[in-house]
């Protein structure tokens, strides 16, 4: 297969960026939409030029490090499927593909299409644990979870941290990553006794990180590789107010 | 230099009790004038770090991520074992103690096996407390599955993704540590080189990777968590950033490298499909629990699988292994599989995969059964090769998955550099020759929550180690090599992409230190490595600069790393002349074809120590001694 590919080049977080043509020929369909890219940087570092810098690591879904816009569309936009596991048989021949970082205020640039995710990092720094110190546990199988409540955390805890939510929404919200976190402690009697505390201080840091507000376009989880759904906003939307009126 | 294992003597079941009670404990108030430095957040590094800055000692905290949460434990699949005997199915700490001992083919040290087992128990409350989901039965309790080589069901797991939330759990503690400012947390900084002054370890340098800067941290004592070395092979299940360096350099500086042969084939990842292929996929083991695995009787069958009868397909490890079937460990289905290829009776396109079938498990159980176990492995798989698994059966081939070797650690989990520790997948400590599923996160874990928190105290109160100062000698020459090392890969300029070279030495090394070695391949090994790094030298493409984020860059230091490595991977498999584990001579076979271990000679740790450039290293041995089990010849029958 053949394509042109529009990538965004950009030197620095302060620089200007712009899109860069390259043609890309005789593409295994089988081949990831990484590799794709690997084969192009091997080709430009074989020429002594720089490569396109892009976030990267497990390749199989998991860690949450790749995630690049193509065609304005997050991780390429195939359900449930980070941009790691797209493979080239997704595309038609002679497509033209333009490649572009996440685009949010919370995210800036660091090189071409690879962002600073620090602000993340913040919003679980500020509750998004339960309080036990090594230790302290009580033996696993005294508190009886009832298996409905234990799925339903296990599926709010299967965020990886990509930004797709964010790069999806207009206002560049991190509601849904927030709120998944959020979840899966509050679902699991575990995280209820820190429950208020940490609704409330996750939702101010989220919102101190330059994180816009949620006008509810649930874009950001028809956007989510993992499929996290749209009522962990409602739910936290709730929490995030009762918290605010009792304490 | 005598190694000195350090297990503590008595009865098995009671060393580790009498060993914490014999160490020396940090006076609370006195924890914080002490600095830790951790380098990796994978499962062994984020635990270790957390439970350390929540006991006071002072923590800086290294990854090359740009949150510790990517580190590559986040891809563990099929669970955790624990000696819970939840199911009344006749387990207990000796038996989960025996089971892994016996799995790592008599390689392993019976103290520290004993000591992971017991431990298992805690690690899962403690991870429950965190809010860890694992899976749970409709009353509440915690479920369990069995896991190859085991025959009671005492595996922990949350669906497919049990290393996620395990390391989602430990890099939660830890920020809560982080916001507390108990732990500074630096992201995207690769360890370069470890700064030891008189034989003790004071530091660490490392590369912004964002910045490029290079920069020095001291510290009361180093713990190394950086994994294991199978991206040696290129082509491996292991994240693409994972490497060799940060051990391999500590080795540089005089800590020993154990056994760094024993390398671990994965038996069920999803085979290669091109020449491009960047990494492997891990279908996990848990599959083999109601998969079957076949090949067609007939050499190139060209049927699709549905229309090949029953009685035209082998069965062929519920043929020879009739009690453990498709259970058999991870080395020997791994071999099998190698062996049906081999005489060409592999599947699909390469001729290099076989079946594994669950149509008798879904019209057993249902799909919805099987969807509920596996659900997201089925996706995957037909994300990446377009099959749908509920239809048709997977295609199946070996994959190097992880690595038995690694930096050698007495009992504490101390290198033989005073003041250095190593812990999790990046020490050789626990699973011998082999290691069996369900046992890695156990292993990170117990270092990291239950046995650094204890040794690292005992260390820090009787050594009583002093901080150099930062314009020590010892640390300007190590920057120095550190910058000298990059311009110098800077300034090849050649024609060849870095992963030219590695994807030929992954070949090379899969070729003949792989599955199956024999002495003819290891010998040639050497000779085409060395080719290579002659070629890598003089022709690597190295764009870019040194002071901005350049991944060709870092690829090309691990290179080298893995070039200077591999020599040493081979020189153990040579001197090795038995056959153990995932480690198969075939000049040492039985005439099943099975392992044919030599105890007499052979049972023994391998530690190599560094020489210098150029030189071979030497052999150290640590006698292994087993008061407890009994050796027997393995039989999964
Ligand atoms: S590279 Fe890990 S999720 Fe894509």
């Amino acid at each position: 297969m053949n394509f042109t590919l529009k990538v965004w080049r950009q030197a620095n977080e302060t620089s200007r960026g712009s899109l860069e043509t390259h043609s890309v020929t005789d593409v295994s369909p089988d081949i990831s939409f990484l590799e794709m890219l690997d084969a192009l940087n091997e080709h430009l570092e074989s020429q002594g030029k720089d490569g396109i810098a892009f976030s990267h690591d497990c390749r199989e879904g998991i860690c949450g490090s790749c995630g690049l816009m193509i065609n304005g569309r997050p991780h390429g936009g195939r359900k449930n499927t980070t941009v790691c596991q797209l493979h080239m048989r997704e595309f038609d021949d002679h497509d033209v593909i333009v490649i572009e970082p996440w685009r949010a205020r919370a995210f800036p640039v660091v090189k071409d299409l690879v962002v600073s995710r620090k602000s993340f990092e913040k919003v679980l720094q500020a509750g998004g644990y339960v309080s036990v110190r090594t230790g302290s546990a009580p033996e696993a199988n005294s508190l009886p979870i009832a298996k409905e409540e234990a799925d339903r955390a296990f599926l709010s805890a299967t965020c990886i941290g990509c930004g797709a939510c964010v790069a999806s929404c207009k206002n560049a919200s991190a509601m849904l990553f927030t709120a998944a976190k959020v979840n899966h402690l509050y679902l699991l009697p575990q995280g209820k006794v820190e429950h208020k505390r940490r609704v409330k201080n996750m939702v101010e840091a989220m919102d101190a990180s330059g994180f816009g507000n949620c006008t509810n376009q649930a874009e950001c989880s028809a956007a989510c590789p993992k499929g996290i759904t749209y009522d962990n906003i409602t739910r936290l939307n709730r929490e995030y107010l009762k918290s605010v009126f009792t304490t | 230099m005598e190694l000195k294992s350090k297990a503590p003597g008595g009865v098995l079941a009671d060393k580790w009790n009498n060993h914490k009670f014999a160490m020396k404990l940090v006076n609370p108030s006195n924890r914080r004038k002490f600095t830790v430095l951790v380098v990796g957040t994978g499962l062994a590094g984020a635990s270790a770090a957390a439970t350390l800055a929540e006991m006071g000692y002072h923590v800086k905290s290294f990854c090359i991520h740009d949150t510790p949460r990517r580190a590559h434990s986040i891809a563990a699949q099929g669970g955790i074992n624990a000696a819970k005997n939840y199911q009344n199915d006749g387990d207990s700490i000796y038996r989960l103690f025996y089971d892994t001992i016996k799995g790592g083919d008599y390689r392993s040290r019976e103290a520290n096996v004993y000591r992971l087992a017991e431990l298992s128990v805690n690690i899962i409350d403690h991870c429950v407390a965190q809010g860890v989901p694992f899976a749970r039965e409709y009353g509440g309790l915690l479920a369990n599955r069995s896991f190859g080589g085991a025959q009671v069901s005492r595996t922990f797991y949350a669906r497919g993704q049990t290393g996620q939330q395990l390391l989602l759990g430990a890099y939660a503690a830890m920020n809560k540590e982080i916001a507390q400012g108990n732990i500074e947390m630096y992201t995207s900084h690769e360890m370069l080189d470890l700064i030891v002054k008189n034989d003790v370890a004071q530091g660490i340098i490392t590369r912004n990777l964002r910045t490029g800067a290079i920069k020095s941290y001291i510290g009361h004592a180093v713990l190394l968590c950086t994994g294991g070395y199978g991206n040696v092979y290129y082509l491996s299940t292991n994240a693409k950033a994972s490497n060799v360096t940060a051990t391999f350099r500590a080795y540089k500086r005089g800590a020993l490298f154990a056994n760094p042969c024993f390398t671990q084939i994965h038996p069920t990842c999803i085979p290669v499909s091109g020449d491009m292929q960047s990494k492997l996929t891990l279908m996990s083991e848990s599959l083999r629990n109601d998969g079957r695995v076949w090949v067609p009787i007939q050499k190139d069958d060209t049927r699709k699988p549905s229309a090949i009868p029953e009685a035209e397909r082998d069965y062929y490890l519920e043929r020879m292994y009739p009690s453990f079937g498709n259970l058999v460990p991870r080395d020997v289905a791994s071999r099998r599989a190698k062996e049906v290829c081999d005489k060409g009776l592999g599947v699909g396109g390469t001729k290099l995969a076989v079946y594994l079938d669950f149509s008798n498990a879904i019209e057993r159980m249902g799909a919805a059964t099987i969807r509920g176990k596996y659900g997201n492995l089925f996706e995957m798989y037909e994300r990446i090769t377009g099959d749908n698994p509920y239809q048709t059966p997977m295609r199946i081939y070996p994959a190097v998955h992880y690595t038995m070797g690694g930096l050698w650690v007495d009992y504490n989990l101390m290198s033989t550099i005073k003041g250095l520790f190593v812990l999790g997948e990046a020490n050789f400590s626990d699973h011998g020759a082999n290691r069996l599923g369900a046992s890695a996160l156990m292993q990170g874990l117990a270092d990291g929550y239950f046995v650094i928190p204890y040794t690292l105290s005992h260390y820090l109160a009787t050594e009583r180690p002093e901080l150099i100062a930062e314009t020590d000698p010892s640390v300007s020459e190590a920057e120095t090599k550190a910058q000298a090392d990059i311009a110098q890969l800077l300034a090849i300029k050649g024609s060849k992409p870095v992963d030219y070279f590695h994807r030929k030495l992954g070949r090379i090394i899969w070729d003949y230190c792989g599955m199956a070695r024999n002495e003819a391949g290891l010998k040639k090994a050497f000779s085409l490595t060395k080719d290579l790094k002659e070629e890598f030298f003089s022709d690597v493409a190295v764009s870019g600069t040194a002071t901005d984020l350049n991944a060709s860059l870092e690829k090309a230091g691990r290179m080298v790393d893995y070039l200077e490595f591999s020599d040493v991977m081979l020189i153990d498999a040579l001197e090795r002349r038995e056959s153990c584990g995932a480690h198969f001579r075939e000049e040492y076979q039985s005439p099943e074809n099975e392992a044919r271990r030599n105890d007499d000679d052979f049972s023994h740790v391998a530690a190599w120590q560094y020489m210098g450039a150029g030189q071979t290293p030497k052999l150290h041995q640590e006698q292994l001694v087993f008061e407890n089990v009994e050796l027997t010849q393995r039989s999964y029958k």
